[in-house]
């Protein structure tokens, strides 16, 4: 049988058959190397600012063998901040992956269709009515978020679902939540506003611990959660009427991945503020590494992860010793993007 | 069972003597305030290759769509081996029955193989997602329908003839004894449509699949069906072996059109000629 570029693929099995997957040798050799990028840039940011820790010295005390000092910068002090890039940086990416699956549209991701503005008014109204609590603010953002997203939901749903009207009425949602977020700032008292405008362009520059800690554990279940939905998630993309023929309750699959999708994004507003264009290019960008039927989860959260780690570096080392705001770097690298997807996208129609 | 519907003909079938595994039962079927059938009821006759005809909007690939569950009768029940097919969890359903639909959505850049593989869905799990069981139905699925030398390509690069038959391989893939197919002839010219018309009879007669397709051709319908289905308006207007129901009277009431029945000079199969003025 004479085969034209196989789709090679290696398939891991246990003796009784119990356990059976298949993987796609591309893509899991793009997932492993974009997440070697991204550990080997988190690595070599533990090492790098104001002071600088020889790479020796960052796997040492990585490995818990590193003097007092070492410790003190490396593990208290940028260990967090690397640790929160890798895991904000994934979970935009899976956001972004679920929403350009169930919209079909590489457009339909939430940083575009307002989820992350909606998530950072919650936040902001917490930190205007309550002061500048992390629990409270991750709350409100958490809140907001998924207000906005039944907002969303609720003024596209017409006859069913339609993945386009989602993100028209998204970006016309998100445009008028961004104006509101400015009423906000600017109607605000002096230090509040200042606290709150350091964080509206999503910035890692003041995150320690505290954060990343709950971050991690809410990620942790939303990962496993992800990890049961993909292949639902995949055969959605087929069309409901396939969908359901394959055994999909196609209505409830997409209600669990739409509050997956905006849990996610959700967390990282709450970690770090909103941080737009890794949610909308990271699915894209692995599809095309890997060449792998539509975005995949793990594909867009290795780009992701890698994305905001590499973005940060250069947020933290671009106007050194002034530290940019990620998202500032995310949106001048993505803006670029986004201009050459609308291009690509209106050349097809 | 009891039949609210009017004016049907019921001409016994060959393949008409067991139980029927899947029926509609009193089933109004509805899109948001638009009835297109009231207290419809219709038996598939277990091992039957049935072909749904009637004119257009005459609810047909409606009623397609009620028996494989994917739309939901507003009144009366779709009953899968005897019991309701709402009362069974969705991957047991979809074990027993594929639907090829009217239009289906080809994931950018899949290939034939990965595209055939999610087909295996209902039969795995989230630990066992691929089995050898798996692999083996796969690749019958592709075998049987002559894709097996596509498998590494994409789909979006396949005639519309090759696609179709991926699609095809993908329910196969499925293995359900019950097979529903929504209009599959549709946008393929005309020697395509016979060689998949040529592959569901082969598909039927290799194993104790029952097979319903939608078709819009008569000839075509009573040439492979060895039972015909006639709706109209949301009504069943006539079942049975096709070369009984289908005659003149019948096509002129239905459709509209005066036409003349002549045996089909190869099957005998009954054949619609028009009759219209020169």
């Amino acid at each position: 049988m004479s085969v034209q570029t196989p789709a090679r693929a290696v398939v891991l099995r246990s003796a009784g058959g119990g356990f059976g997957i298949r993987i796609g040798v591309r893509h899991a050799l793009v997932v492993a190397a974009l997440l070697a990028a991204a550990l080997a840039v988190g690595v070599v940011s533990l090492g790098t600012g104001d002071f600088v820790v020889p790479l020796g010295d960052v796997v040492a005390a990585l490995l818990g063998q590193g003097d007092r000092r070492t410790n003190l910068v490396v593990l208290d002090w940028r260990l967090p901040r690397v640790l929160l890039a890798l895991m904000l940086g994934a979970a935009l990416g899976a956001a972004g992956a679920i929403f350009q699956s169930i919209t079909r549209n590489p457009l339909g991701s939430p940083d575009v269709i307002g989820f992350d503005t909606g998530a950072y008014t919650g936040g902001l109204l917490v930190i205007i009515t309550s002061g500048t609590g992390y629990l409270a603010t991750a709350s409100g953002a958490l809140l907001g978020g998924f207000a906005t997203a039944v907002v969303v939901y609720l003024l596209a749903y017409r006859r069913g679902f339609h993945g386009f009207r989602l993100i028209i009425v998204g970006i016309g949602v998100a445009a008028m939540l961004a104006s509101l977020n400015t009423w906000l700032i600017l109607s605000a008292e002096l230090n509040v506003a200042l606290a709150a405008a350091a964080w509206s362009s999503g910035s890692l520059n003041a995150v320690g611990w505290a954060q990343a800690v709950p971050a991690a554990a809410v990620l942790l279940v939303l990962w496993a959660v992800a990890a049961a939905m993909s292949r639902r998630l995949h055969l959605l993309e087929l069309g409901d009427d396939a969908a359901t023929a394959l055994g999909v309750r196609t209505g409830r699959t997409r209600l669990v991945l739409v509050v997956l999708g905006v849990a996610f994004t959700a967390t990282s507003v709450a970690a770090a503020g909103p941080i737009a264009f890794v949610a909308l290019a990271a699915p894209q960008l692995a599809r095309r590494l890997s060449r792998s039927a539509g975005v995949t989860l793990a594909g867009a959260a290795a780009m992701g992860a890698l994305l905001l780690t590499a973005s940060d570096y250069a947020a933290q080392r671009l106007f050194a010793p002034t530290q940019l705001p990620v998202g500032v770097v995310t949106v001048s690298v993505g803006g670029v993007y986004l201009i050459w997807l609308l291009i690509t996208e209106a050349r097809r129609r | 069972m009891t039949r609210t519907t009017t004016g049907t003909t019921k001409v016994s079938g060959a393949a008409d003597a067991s139980p029927a595994r899947l029926a509609a039962e009193g089933v109004t079927l509805a899109y948001e305030r638009r009835t297109i059938a009231e207290r419809l009821s219709l038996d598939i006759p277990t091992g039957s290759f049935t072909v749904v005809v009637g004119p257009n909007a005459c609810g047909k690939s409606t009623l397609l769509r009620a028996l494989a569950r994917v739309l939901a009768p507003a009144a009366g029940r779709v009953v899968l081996d005897g019991r309701a097919i709402t009362e069974y969890p969705a991957k047991e359903v979809a074990r027993r029955l594929g639907l090829l639909p009217q239009s289906s959505i080809a994931p950018e850049g899949i290939t034939v193989a990965d595209l055939v593989a999610r087909g295996r869905h209902p039969h795995q799990g989230l630990f066992r997602q691929w089995s050898v069981a798996d692999e083996a139905a796969v690749a019958a699925a592709l075998a049987a329908t002559n894709t097996a030398e596509l498998a590494g390509r994409p789909v979006d690069e396949l005639s519309g003839g090759q696609r179709q038959r991926v699609w095809v391989a993908m329910v196969l893939a499925q293995e359900t004894p019950l097979l529903l197919l929504d209009e599959p002839t549709t946008f393929l010219d005309i020697a395509h449509q016979y060689e998949l018309l040529e592959l569901l009879r082969g598909l039927h007669r290799a194993g104790d699949r029952t097979l319903v397709a939608v078709l819009h051709d008569l000839n075509q319908a009573a040439r492979y069906a060895d039972h015909l289905v006639v709706m109209r308006d949301g009504e069943v207007v006539a079942t049975g072996d096709p070369g009984e129901v289908l005659t003149a009277e019948l096509v002129e009431r239905v459709f509209g059109l005066p036409c003349t029945i002549v045996p089909d000079p190869h099957t005998g199969t009954p054949l619609v000629v028009p009759r219209l003025p020169a």
